[in-house]
């Protein structure tokens, strides 16, 4: 059974020395000395950079993500299905089938309730590059 | 040759664990899961367990580390690098893993393991896509219905209460 794993190894083998070799390279072709300031600043195009990359995500990424794990653990129920379908036929289809519809169920559930709904951002002037500008708009007619 | 691979993987497995251990930065904790819990996979691979691996790689690999990594973001002050789990009972923490250790030693050596012939494994997905489908179909579809309670509990949890 081993063998039918070699593709992945070579696969991970592959994808790793890929990464490595990318890095290497740039290490032969980059200047050697680093004089610091401005070089080190993250690359945002072109822009001053503003604060750091982690933020604070929107807590309604964490809803999607539970209703993803749960789609996820359907999605291998069907990984044995699709390998002996051909050989059930029609029985393993309609059986699935039952399987799937009760899940649409629960997704048909959290769609009416409105959780995969965007929660709007409730902060009038976020603090940003532009909230001064967006002051003075507000004060200046 | 499949035992080089065992140690290479076992090894990829227990340093990452280490490394999720010590890091002082829980996105880096985080990303060296996912090397632990890939290298879990490989393990499985060498159990004959194919299924299992992959339904190591695609929920835990593909869905609870994403949602770990979530659970981080979702902290406040995140750029603040003192988050950070801090180690401060040191001792007490190393006699108690200490025993631990040597309770578990004790087991693994004193145990008679009981090695047999080995056995040429074929792929098991076949048996149990088969299994599931006949033998065993009402346990499977009532996963589906533990599935959408899973799912809608979920849901009710995280909605906020004027609903």
């Amino acid at each position: 059974m081993y063998q039918n794993f070699a593709p992945i190894i070579i696969f991970v083998t592959i994808g790793l020395l890929l990464a490595g070799a990318l890095f290497i390279v740039q290490s032969l072709i980059s200047p050697k000395f680093n004089k610091g300031g401005e070089k080190l600043a993250t690359y945002e195009c072109g822009e001053v950079p503003e604060g750091s990359a982690w933020i604070k995500f929107n807590i309604r990424f964490y809803v999607i993500a539970l209703v993803f794990i749960i789609f996820d653990v359907e999605v291998i129920f069907l990984y044995p299905w699709a390998v002996v379908y051909k050989s059930l036929g029609l029985v393993a289809f309609v059986e699935m089938m039952i399987f799937l519809l009760i899940l649409v169920a629960g997704f048909a559930y959290v769609w009416v309730k409105d959780d995969l709904n965007w929660v709007k951002l409730s902060v009038k002037y976020g603090k940003g590059r532009y909230s001064e500008l967006a002051a003075k708009e507000e004060s200046s007619p | 040759m499949s035992e080089v691979f065992f140690i290479l993987i076992a090894a990829i497995t227990i340093a990452s664990a280490i490394w999720v251990v010590f890091s002082s930065n829980l996105i880096y904790s985080a990303v060296a899961l996912l090397f632990t819990l890939f290298g879990v996979a490989g393990l499985y691979v060498f159990l004959y367990a194919d299924f299992i691996a992959a339904t190591q790689v695609v929920v835990y690999v593909g869905g609870i580390l994403v949602l770990i990594i979530f659970g981080v973001m979702l902290t406040n002050k995140i750029a603040d690098n003192r988050i950070s789990h801090s180690s401060r009972p040191r001792f007490m923490a190393g006699v108690i893993s200490f025993f631990i250790f040597v309770l578990v030693m004790t087991v693994i050596f004193t145990t008679t393991w009981h090695t047999g012939e080995e056995q040429i494994a074929t792929a098991t997905v076949n048996t149990i896509g088969e299994m599931i489908l006949t033998t065993y179909l009402l346990p499977f579809e009532v996963a589906s219905l533990v599935l959408l309670a899973a799912l809608m509990g979920s849901a009710l949890l995280s909605r906020k209460k004027h609903g």
